[in-house]
């Protein structure tokens, strides 16, 4: 059992135990509705334009937590305001939006030379994270599942039948927007533990295996936060242990689950119709 | 009718004017977003309260396309619709729409139980939780619609007839004084069949306006007072069923 509690002697253990806690739970609540709205690319699109802001941050000294939210919110904002406009679709927009920033952050990076001084960022570093980012962390994670709480019965409602909902006056583009907002503050406390090109998985995968196993909302979520939070303490314990990159050993377990939650489906799922 | 503290839409919660018709079009006109021709062109119809009122028509004669307008799903390019004295789309608490099955996303992971619980919602507005009134509701009309035994099963389960009865369920729990109800019957089983027609039957004993577009004329002989009469869009006659004793248009309907 030593190597499960001597780590935990560690202020650094603590904390990126703490942060996989609360991550895990953020984005698997809200990685629920991302599954079930199809809402995955988007989460990808807003974690990937978050490196621009980031690169941006960085040369100016100035917060890289700050940096990173300025663009997801800005990202978030165009495809809300893309939604509302049918010149394209929807996935083409968002499709040409964040592989343009993603390509503007990587040129800015190697232009400044400075690629390696945020790669953690990139790939995340579980083990680095600081006091002050797990009090932004739960910052943001209180907001995101305070708000989610608040607002639970219409969010549902605009998900599963959004003409009903516009029929007793519930805006499903204001929720939609208000995931989207949502979806931006996630991904700023995902992009800490498993980095930008990983985050989405983070959104997606616990979500997308717990949705094989149940067929509640309620419940879909629980096991959603239960994956996603071993998937971070394994992750955490690998990292330190094996010293491997931390946020590719989450999203790996992430990962394993879904597969086991896809072969237990296989197994045991009732037929059903439609 | 409790009002809710945090309405979703203050506008549609209007309250409704006293001696007002359920349902009234003036000269309505409506067209798709980005469409060339009107779906609906130059409507006039006063639909009285506790009428059980039939819109006939082949698909794309525009009855769907009214009941939208008048809920507000679709603007206006002409005309005025008011429901209980309301302009289109308000006055929501007291008019239940029935949608077609195909708006739903039957894939989500959601009982049928608490997918009737969302026809109450329109009481309770933001913030507020289902109370332990607005669960007996939901009880009794899943009781009524005969899907107790679904009660706890999730919607994608459900085959077509079961489906609509949920959303029928969903509307009654509703409350509301007029149902509008886009093709109720469309491709439902004999059974699903014959219980809407007894509920329908039983909301209109109860002095509920209900309105029912249907491409389907062989109900109306069964169920309904007055029968309107959609074309190309444009109304054509309204003719008093031939089931029931003539009444007198103006009475019931007026064009």
């Amino acid at each position: 059992m030593t190597w499960l509690t001597d780590p935990l002697s560690f202020h650094f253990m603590r904390t990126g135990l703490l942060a996989a806690i609360l991550v895990g739970a953020t984005c698997a609540i809200l990685g629920s509705y991302v599954v079930l709205r199809r809402m995955a690319f988007i989460g990808d699109a807003i974690a990937h334009t978050t490196l621009p802001g980031l690169v941006i941050a960085y040369l100016y000294g100035i917060s890289l937590f700050g940096g990173a939210l300025a663009a997801a919110l800005a990202t978030a904002a165009g495809i809300g305001w893309l939604s509302a406009r049918d010149t394209v679709r929807e996935d083409t927009a968002i499709g040409v939006l964040f592989t343009g920033m993603f390509a503007v952050g990587i040129l800015i990076s190697v232009k400044a030379k400075s690629f390696l001084d945020f790669s953690h960022m990139l790939f995340g570093d579980i083990l680095g994270v600081t006091p002050m980012a797990l009090i932004l962390i739960a910052i943001f994670a209180f907001l995101v599942l305070g708000t989610l709480a608040l607002f639970h019965k219409e969010m549902e409602l605009t998900s599963v039948d959004p003409t009903y909902a516009a029929v007793i006056g519930l805006r499903a583009d204001w929720m939609r927007n208000l995931l989207l907002v949502l979806l931006a503050l996630a991904v700023v406390t995902g992009i800490q533990v498993v980095g930008v090109i990983l985050t989405s998985a983070l959104l997606v995968t616990p979500a997308a295996a717990a949705s094989l196993l149940t067929s509640k909302l309620s419940r879909m979520m629980l096991l959603a936060t239960i994956i996603a939070i071993s998937s971070g303490v394994i992750g955490l314990y690998a990292s330190f242990h094996f010293d491997v990159a931390g946020g590719a050993a989450i999203v790996i377990t992430c990962t394993v689950w879904f597969a086991v939650a896809l072969a237990a489906r296989n197994l045991f799922r009732r037929p059903t119709r439609h | 009718m409790k009002h809710p503290r945090f309405p979703y839409s203050r506008i549609r919660h209007g309250t409704p004017g006293p001696e007002a018709p359920a349902l009234e079009c003036r000269e309505v006109s409506v067209r798709y977003p980005r469409a060339e021709h009107c779906a609906v062109v130059a409507v006039s119809l006063k639909i009285l309260s506790g009428s059980r009122v039939a819109l006939i028509g082949a698909n794309g004669s525009g009855k769907s396309t009214l009941l939208k307008a008048a809920v507000g799903l679709l603007p206006l390019c002409g005309g005025a619709i008011h429901l209980h004295g309301s302009k289109a789309g308000g006055c929501c608490h007291r008019v239940a729409y029935l949608a077609q099955r195909g708006e739903l996303d039957w894939r989500f992971p959601m009982t049928v139980r608490r997918l009737v619980l969302t026809g109450r919602y329109v009481h309770l507005g933001w913030f507020a939780r289902p109370h332990r009134r607005d669960h007996e509701i939901v009880q009794k009309v899943i009781d009524l619609l005969q899907i107790h035994d679904l009660a706890d099963r999730r919607i994608n389960e459900l085959s077509g007839g079961q489906q609509q009865r949920t959303l029928l369920a969903r509307a009654m729990a509703q409350e509301a004084d007029m149902l509008l109800l886009d093709e109720p019957l469309n491709a439902v089983d004999a059974q699903t069949r014959q219980i809407v027609r007894d509920v329908l039957r039983t909301l209109s004993q109860a002095g509920k306006t209900i309105v029912v577009a249907t491409h389907d004329a062989h109900d109306i002989e069964v169920d309904f007072d007055s029968v309107v009469q959609l074309s190309g869009g444009r109304l054509i006659n309204d003719l008093p069923s031939a089931s029931t004793p003539p009444i007198v248009a103006d009475q019931r309907i007026s064009v």
